[in-house]
């Protein structure tokens, strides 16, 4: 069986007492492409993400990650892998420590893919995490994500904290690990520019709805003579104006 | 996850395995020194016929060093608690890395339980073996002293419970507050709340006291009591006594002695009223006690004192409420099996906590 669709949620809502911050999400996401989740800060990016990959639990819905529950059991763990936001990793550890916890940790852990990257990037593997740049920590922490050799990259607004090289040289990595490895990915921004290199597919979370979705190239064509971004931020803004009416 | 285990808790286990190793070598300098000159005290007041003033004595010669070290002993729980136990869930939630953690092939479940064992096992052992030293150290000072109950917390394997339940306390109070300092603090703050309750309200009541009766003497009964923080506690938890006549307390080696009241035939408490009645103006002038050693008063207020407690002794006697010393293995025994239920009970907690959050 092939599984086509790599995450699927039906009415997904998470709250924090009083306050949601995802509230009645369904949306589709394809496999076998890297999808860009784009949307202005607070629509649920984050939130979505995390209960997609089970560092948290939702409040209400479901949602299945290749076709199985979010973290149900060690194999599904070792299926996707996970950046979070401020791609944190341990700062005491040296990076050679780092990638002896992913294969110590992980069963499907490729090294020799992890000490190609890590001497590609030219990362010192007895620098302490601590000492890296930003851009090199998120290195460190894709690299990480990737030798468990998933079948889904999740990474959450990866690029938000480095600096315009730093980002370029981050989303060409993505692009040739997802070209060699043949997973699939999903990234979210609120920058269309950062998704735009990278991703063939493209999704606009707007308050927990989905409001735009579709193949990049479409969208292209659906925008005209405009940019993308142009397109999403339409989007974004006629959402607005909507959810504030509605309130 | 054992091998991630040890190579994020080797520093700090170097440090506590260098802690433990100073103070063996301490007491293996020391200790046999202090061994050979309790013999040598034995033999000499053996020979003089005067071994309890010679043990006293004795026992007063190292106690600011045994009372030091016995304070490590009872402050080492805490410590395994505030920077073994708060940061292991708490620093992980503060730093993100947790994302990191929970994002590979082992589930959080499993995780958490080989930390807890991996740090609980070396809690027990760092506890155990400074508890083991100090008992072994201590030895001839506490044969001196005789007075075993004193030191309870501090020696045999109490400090292991203690040591157990303060790091699960610590792993909780993170997992709650998710703030590594706060959660250090509400450790400490609770750790200590929980021992002196159980020190002053539970171990008391976990086997029934003995009783015995002795009759007042006049030549060692006086008036006021002594105030200790340890006394005033007692008293918080179990009572304080109703009248200021206070009676020497009578030596029973190596007994923990809970109250010493001064009741008459149907158990009805002496109260200030009664004392001031039979005796006006005794209490009143006596402010001072009266026992040998004490502040000394003038003979008549002294042959006063002494007329009026032969004069309650007719109606009144003083009894005794202790613990014998033969039951100290028991209550050891009871106090580390209820400090483990609760490290139990907090692993229990922190292991459907972290499942609840999937």
């Amino acid at each position: 069986m092939t599984i086509d669709t790599v995450l699927d949620a039906e009415n997904l809502g998470k709250r924090y007492g009083r306050r949601w911050a995802l509230s009645d999400c369904t949306l589709r996401i394809p496999a076998g492409r890297i999808v860009g989740l784009v949307g202005p800060n607070g629509a649920g990016k984050t939130t979505l993400l995390r209960l997609a990959v089970g560092l948290l639990a939702p409040s209400t819905g479901v949602v299945r990650v290749l076709g199985d529950r979010p973290a149900a059991s060690p194999v599904q763990l070792g299926r996707v892998g996970f950046v979070a936001q401020e791609t944190p990793t341990y700062p005491n550890l040296s990076v050679a420590d780092h990638l002896r916890l992913g294969a110590w940790l992980n069963p499907r852990w490729d090294s020799g893919l992890a000490q190609r990257r890590i001497s590609l990037l030219g990362l010192d593997p007895r620098q302490r995490s601590g000492r890296l740049s930003g851009g090199q920590r998120a290195q460190l922490a894709l690299t990480l994500a990737v030798a468990k050799r998933p079948d889904l990259l999740v990474l959450d607004e990866p690029v938000a904290s480095l600096d315009p090289l730093a980002r370029r040289e981050f989303m060409h990595a993505i692009g040739e690990i997802v070209a060699q490895q043949g997973v699939s990915a999903v990234l979210s921004s609120h920058l269309v520019s950062d998704l735009e290199r990278v991703c063939d597919f493209m999704i606009v979370l707007v308050a927990s709805r989905v409001r735009l979705a579709g193949p990049v190239d479409d969208l292209r064509n659906a925008a005209g003579g405009r940019s993308l971004e142009d397109l999403v931020v339409d989007h974004m803004t006629a959402d607005h104006a909507g959810t504030e009416a509605h309130r | 996850m054992i091998r991630l285990t040890w190579r994020q808790f080797r520093t700090p286990a170097a440090v506590a395995a260098a802690a433990v190793l100073v103070l063996a070598v301490f007491a293996a300098l020391t200790g046999p020194d202090l061994a050979h000159a309790y013999a040598a005290t034995l033999a000499a007041c053996r020979r003089a016929g005067d071994c309890p003033t010679a043990t006293a004595a004795f026992a007063r010669t190292d106690s600011a060093l045994s009372n030091a070290l016995g304070t490590l002993v009872t402050f080492a729980p805490a410590l395994i608690g505030a920077f073994w136990g708060a940061p292991l869930i708490a620093r992980e939630m503060e730093a993100g890395t947790f994302s990191l953690v929970w994002m590979q092939s082992v589930s959080r479940a499993r995780w958490l339980l080989v930390k807890l064992s991996v740090l609980g096992l070396a809690s027990a052992l760092c506890a155990g073996l400074l508890s083991l030293i100090l008992t072994w150290w201590a030895r001839p000072l506490d044969d001196a002293s005789a007075a075993i109950y004193a030191t309870f917390g501090q020696r045999d394997i109490v400090p292991i419970g203690y040591a157990l339940f303060a790091f699960l306390l610590g792993v909780t109070a993170g997992m709650v507050v998710r703030h590594t300092v706060a959660a250090m603090a509400v450790t400490l703050f609770v750790f200590v709340t929980v021992r002196v309750c159980t020190t002053y309200g539970l171990r008391p009541r976990i086997v029934a006291p003995e009783h015995r009766v002795f009759a007042l003497d006049p030549a060692s009964t006086g008036f006021g009591s002594e105030v200790s923080p340890s006394i005033l506690l007692n008293s918080w938890f179990n009572g304080r006594p109703t009248s200021q006549l206070d009676p020497a307390t009578p030596s029973l080696p190596n007994a923990w002695i809970y109250s010493s009241r001064v009741v008459d035939a149907n158990g009805h408490d002496l109260t200030d009223a009664v004392l001031n009645a039979t005796c006006p103006g005794v209490a009143s002038r006596g402010g001072q006690p009266t026992v040998p050693g004490h502040v000394p008063v003038s003979d008549s207020a002294a042959q006063a004192a002494r007329a009026c407690v032969t004069k309650i002794g007719a109606t009144y006697h003083q009894l005794l409420t202790y613990q014998p010393a033969s039951r100290y293995w028991t209550l050891q025994w009871a106090e580390l099996g209820t400090y483990v239920g609760a490290t139990a009970l907090l692993a229990a907690v922190c292991l459907w906590w972290i499942r609840r959050r999937a």
